[in-house]
Order: structure tokens, then C-alpha cells, then sequence
């Protein structure tokens, strides 16, 4: 099974401008996220893995293709669907799906029928013979999202997908990627500036700053590791409490509200750490799971870069 | 399946050849062109010449069967040769321009309006098939008023006279379609650059006007001024009929452009069209710092 995204020293120039500098990493998530701020080069990343701009230096594969090498293979099994508004005028919906799909290789009654089937599942049924320009801004992103899905791609690159969506709507766009997701026939790739889009979605997070790669995580495995530190904060005598735990393997470090962290051992699960407290008559004023939400890991990765890490 | 089921399955049939997929271009074009009622009306009103055409040349074969009836002699009306052709070639010709004047401009620049670009080369679809595919759009409208009826004419023409006249003329079909293949390729390439480069249709069908009848009256400014000849380089319907005249049989009037010289034009004109359309027809455009 090949990775989805391979980045090998991938440098990208445009106009005279750096603006993707040596990425480099390997990502494997059935939904991988490309977050950063504005400017980061998320956008620039996507077209030069679609093969619209040339790799300045290095190189990158999607699912195991060479981006330079085998785009016509790449843009066989991709969907993408684009950041602006990206429509053909004159069309209504189902004839705009048809029309994309036959431009993917389906015969024209296959793709009559699947432009119906997409349009259906991305909840446009209703309004599938109405004209796209009569459609607003949110049914604009699920046609555009209909025609990337329409051909059945092995991976849907969804840039900025909730751009100027109103909250209802953007709750159905997510959702509808959630599904994608669980559905387990797609991979996605989701680029946006919006940390909630990706938290809700993503399970591997690459975040961009300045042209670079500064964090590569797997969302997944954070928050596992996550349910494992425990902030802790007692009325008695902590000292023994500490040495009882560590004893048990756990990781104590006195924080600086006179509590403490504890990071739980193998084994040891949250009702371990509340026998120990009564056993030796102490009260537990606070107990919380550490959540390190993806904005920490976000702010945390730009601070990192900016102090000179990654 | 029933469509109402909202459910999601990739797709798993066939899938069409790659070199086929460029003709769902023309195939989506033609349907919305003939929406259009004034279109539709005006491509009808392109059939009257060569239909006219057709009376002509059976009425004028059968002309003696007529003078049965009417007791004036009478010879042949006119003789279907290589004058007869470029005269339907150029008839028609006018009428493919006003054609692409009409259509041309609306292929293009919506895509580019509408962002329409990144959905075509997301695809396995390339900027060349993209450009041949809309290239398909004119050269399939013009090719129905132009060569196709002018072989049609040639092929009654012979079934009236016989297959000594149709072997011995053959080179009148090869001509009318060589003509009308360049005037087409020359109308359409022009069109479709500057639809790429002009936004407004109305202004890109002025424009190809402009490019026409403006490239004369400066070739000919220049010719005036500076004694020379090189100004029908600019001239490029004039280097067309010279170019059909030729392919006709039909002397070469002595003044202006050679044959060759003419023919480097027009195909210069093409050329820079195609780098004109090239290089707007990218997915996104790099904007330069």
C-alpha cells in the first residue's frame, strides 16, 4: 500500500518566487489535512501535485505517482475540487456533472447517471436541473464537490472546501466529508486555513508555514496519547502520592498551580489514580484529561518554527 | 440503480478511449449553440448558396430539357470549373466568418471568466485536447457550410456529367477542401485566441472584424507610404483569396504578395494565435512578482 502523499524535497518557484521550499515528509491518513496560515503555500502544494505547476526541485508522488512522471495517471484517479468559484456557465447541474464526467473517460450514459447519483448524494437532487449560475454560494461548493466525486477517484482534494459558507452549510459540507471519509472508498486531502474544518475531518494534519512543512501529525495518535496526561490538583500531603505513582511507572511533574501532570503508565488507567488518592485519604479537587486540541498543536508548530525548530 | 438512493459507490465500468474524450467538447458546444434561435436561423440561411448552387448546376445540365418547352436556344449557363468553385468558396467563406464572428468568442473566455479551467486539466485532459476540442466546435460548424456541401456540388456535378468529368476534375474537390480547411483553421484559431484574451464576446467578435478589415486598410496604408509590397503580410483575407486563387487555377494577379509569401503569412497568423492561446489556456495563470 503506497503512501498517499510523498514529498521528497519539494522545492515549487513562481513568478520568480520561492514559494514552496524543500517539503519533505510521508502521509498515510485516509484524510490528511494541509493546514497554515494565508500565504503558507497550501494552495500551491495542491496544484503542483495535480501537475499544474512544474516542481522547481525534488519531487512528490501521490499514491505511489510520480508527479511529473505519470500525471495523466494521477489525474485518472484524482477528484479536486477547486478553492474559486470554478463552473461552466450555461449549464445546469446534471449537465455540468455529465459533462465532467465524460471528460474523466465515462460513456455518456454512465456519466448521465452517475452526475444524477452525485448530485443526489451530495444533496443538490432537488435542484439538479436548475442553472449553476442561479445557485448560491454553498450549492456552488457541493456541485463543485459533486463533479470531483462524480468519477469515483481513489482521492478527492478538497481545497478550502467551506470557503464563504454560512454555518448550516458548512456543517453539510463537513458532514458530507465525514461520510466520504467513514464510506472508506476515497482518500481525502483537505486543505483549509480553518483549524475546526480539519479537526473534524482529518485524521493526519501537515502543517505549512512560509513555503515549509513545520508539523506533520497524526491527529489520531495525538489524541490517544492525549487521554493519557492527566492534570491533577489535591488538598494533603503530595509527596508520597507522586512516589506511589511513580512507582507505578506514571511520569509526576509539580505544575505551577501547586497541582500536578501526571502522564499515566501502560496499564494504569483514571480509576487506578483515584483509588491511590483514597487509599491515602487525599481530595481530588480537579482531575482533567489534557486536550491538546489542534489549535495547540497549530500555535505550538508556528511558535516551534519561529524559535527555529522543525 | 435508482437515483434517489443517496448513497455513494465508485465507479467501475469502462471507461472511454483517450483520444474520444475530446469530443464531448463540440458535443456539449452544439447543443447549447443550437438554443439559440438566432444562430440556429442564421446557419439555415448558410445552406441557401449552396443549395442554390445545386438547382443551378442541375438546371443548367438539363438545360435542354427545358428548351423543349421554352423555343429559344440556349448553350450552357455557366461552366462548373475552377472559377465557379472559388466563387463558392468565397461566398461561403464570408458567411463562415460571420459564423465565427458570432460563435468564436463564447467558447473560450467563459471558461476563463468562470474558473472553468482547473475542472478540465484536473482531469486526464490536456491543454492541446482541450484546444483541438474547441477548435472541433468551429471546424465541425464551418465544415457543414463550407467543404462539405462544395464536395457535395462537386458530386452532383459529376454524376450529371459523367466519370470522365468527375476523375478529370478531381483536383476542384481537393482544392475546395484544402481552401476551406485553411480558411477554417485561420478563422477558428483567431477566434479562439481572442477569446482567451478578450472577456467580452461582443468586443472578441469586433475584434476579429478589427483583425480582418483594420489588417487591410493598414497593409495597404503601408504599401501606399512606403512603396513597398510588404504590407499585405497584414492582409491576411487577402493572402487567403490568394491562396485560393491559386489552388483554382486561376492566374495570380501580378501586383502584391507572391504565393509563397502569402501563404508564410497566413501561417505565421496561425502560429501566433496558437502561442497567444497557449499561453492563457493554463489551469492558473502565474502572476509574475
Amino acid at each position: 500500500m503506497h503512501p498517499v502523499i510523498q514529498l521528497e524535497n519539494l522545492s515549487v518557484r513562481l513568478g520568480g518566487r520561492q514559494i514552496l521550499n524543500g517539503l519533505q515528509g510521508t502521509m498515510s491518513g485516509r484524510t490528511i489535512g494541509l493546514l497554515g496560515p494565508n500565504g503558507a503555500g497550501k494552495s500551491t502544494l495542491i496544484n503542483t501535485l495535480l501537475g499544474f505547476y512544474p516542481p522547481w526541485q525534488g519531487n512528490a508522488r501521490l499514491l505511489g505517482c510520480d508527479i511529473q512522471r505519470e500525471k495523466k495517471k494521477i489525474r485518472g484517479f484524482v477528484g479536486y475540487m477547486p478553492e474559486n468559484d470554478s463552473f461552466i456557465a450555461n449549464m445546469n447541474a446534471v449537465s455540468f456533472i455529465r459533462y465532467m464526467a465524460e471528460l474523466s473517460g465515462l460513456p455518456r450514459e454512465a456519466a448521465l447517471e452517475r452526475a444524477h447519483e452525485a448530485l443526489f448524494y451530495v444533496g443538490l437532487g432537488e435542484a439538479r436541473y436548475r442553472l449553476l449560475g442561479t445557485y448560491s454560494l454553498g450549492m456552488k461548493q457541493l456541485a463543485k464537490l459533486a463533479q470531483a466525486i462524480v468519477h469515483g477517484p481513489k482521492l478527492v482534494i478538497l481545497d478550502e472546501p467551506t470557503n464563504g459558507l454560512d454555518p448550516p452549510a458548512r456543517q453539510r459540507m463537513i458532514r458530507l466529508i465525514q461520510e466520504i471519509r467513514e464510506g472508506g472508498q476515497m482518500n481525502i486531502v483537505l486543505c483549509s486555513h480553518l483549524l475546526r474544518d480539519v479537526e473534524e475531518t482529518c485524521e493526519e494534519v501537515v502543517i505549512l508555514k512560509q513555503g515549509r512543512v513545520v508539523h506533520i501529525s497524526n491527529l489520531a495518535h495525538e489524541r490517544s496519547l492525549n487521554l493519557r496526561f492527566l492534570e491533577v490538583e489535591m488538598v494533603g500531603e503530595q509527596d508520597g502520592f507522586a512516589g506511589a505513582l511513580t512507582a507505578m511507572g506514571c511520569e509526576c511533574t509539580p505544575n505551577a498551580r501547586g497541582g500536578m501532570r501526571l502522564l499515566l503508565a501502560e496499564g494504569v488507567e483514571v480509576r487506578d489514580v483515584y483509588k491511590l488518592a483514597s487509599d491515602r485519604n487525599l481530595q481530588l479537587r480537579r482531575l482533567s484529561q489534557r486536550r491538546d486540541t489542534l489549535e495547540d498543536i497549530f500555535l505550538k508548530a508556528m511558535e516551534a518554527n519561529t524559535n527555529g525548530g522543525v | 440503480m435508482a437515483v434517489y438512493k443517496r448513497n455513494y459507490k465508485p465507479y467501475a465500468g469502462p471507461l472511454t478511449p483517450e483520444w474520444s474524450r475530446l469530443f464531448a467538447i463540440p458535443r456539449q458546444a452544439w447543443s447549447g449553440l443550437f438554443k439559440q434561435r438566432f444562430l440556429t436561423i442564421f446557419y439555415v440561411i448558410c445552406f441557401f448558396y449552396p443549395l442554390g448552387c445545386a438547382v443551378a448546376i442541375y438546371l443548367n445540365h438539363n438545360l435542354s430539357s427545358f428548351t423543349q418547352f421554352i423555343p429559344i436556344p440556349m448553350k450552357n449557363l455557366f461552366s462548373v470549373d475552377g472559377s465557379f468553385f472559388l466563387k463558392y468558396t468565397n461566398f461561403q467563406g464570408v458567411l463562415a466568418f460571420i459564423l465565427t464572428a458570432l460563435v468564436g468568442p463564447g467558447l473560450v473566455s467563459p471558461d476563463l471568466t468562470n474558473g472553468a479551467l482547473p475542472l478540465y486539466f484536473c482531469r486526464p485532459f490536456s491543454r492541446t485536447e482541450y484546444v483541438v476540442g474547441k477548435l472541433l466546435v468551429l471546424a465541425g460548424l464551418l465544415s457543414y457550410i463550407t467543404w462539405i456541401p462544395g464536395l457535395f456540388l462537386y458530386g452532383l456535378q459529376g454524376s450529371l456529367e459523367g466519370w470522365d468529368w468527375f476523375v478529370q476534375n478531381a483536383w476542384l474537390a481537393w482544392s475546395t477542401f484544402v481552401v476551406s480547411i485553411v480558411w477554417i483553421l485561420l478563422l477558428s484559431m483567431l477566434a479562439l485566441a481572442l477569446s482567451a484574451w478578450v472577456r467580452w464576446k461582443v468586443v472578441a467578435g469586433a475584434l476579429m472584424m478589427v483583425v480582418f478589415f483594420m489588417g487591410a486598410g493598414i497593409g495597404a496604408t503601408i504599401n501606399n507610404v512606403m512603396h513597398t509590397e510588404n504590407g499585405g503580410y497584414l492582409d491576411l483575407g487577402s493572402n487567403l483569396e490568394r491562396f485560393a486563387t491559386a489552388m483554382f487555377a486561376i492566374d495570380l494577379p501580378a501586383e502584391g504578395l507572391t504565393l509563397g509569401d502569402s501563404l508564410a503569412a497566413l501561417c505565421v497568423a496561425v502560429a501566433i494565435c496558437i502561442f497567444l492561446l497557449m499561453s492563457k489556456v493554463r489551469a492558473y495563470e502565474v502572476v509574475r512578482s
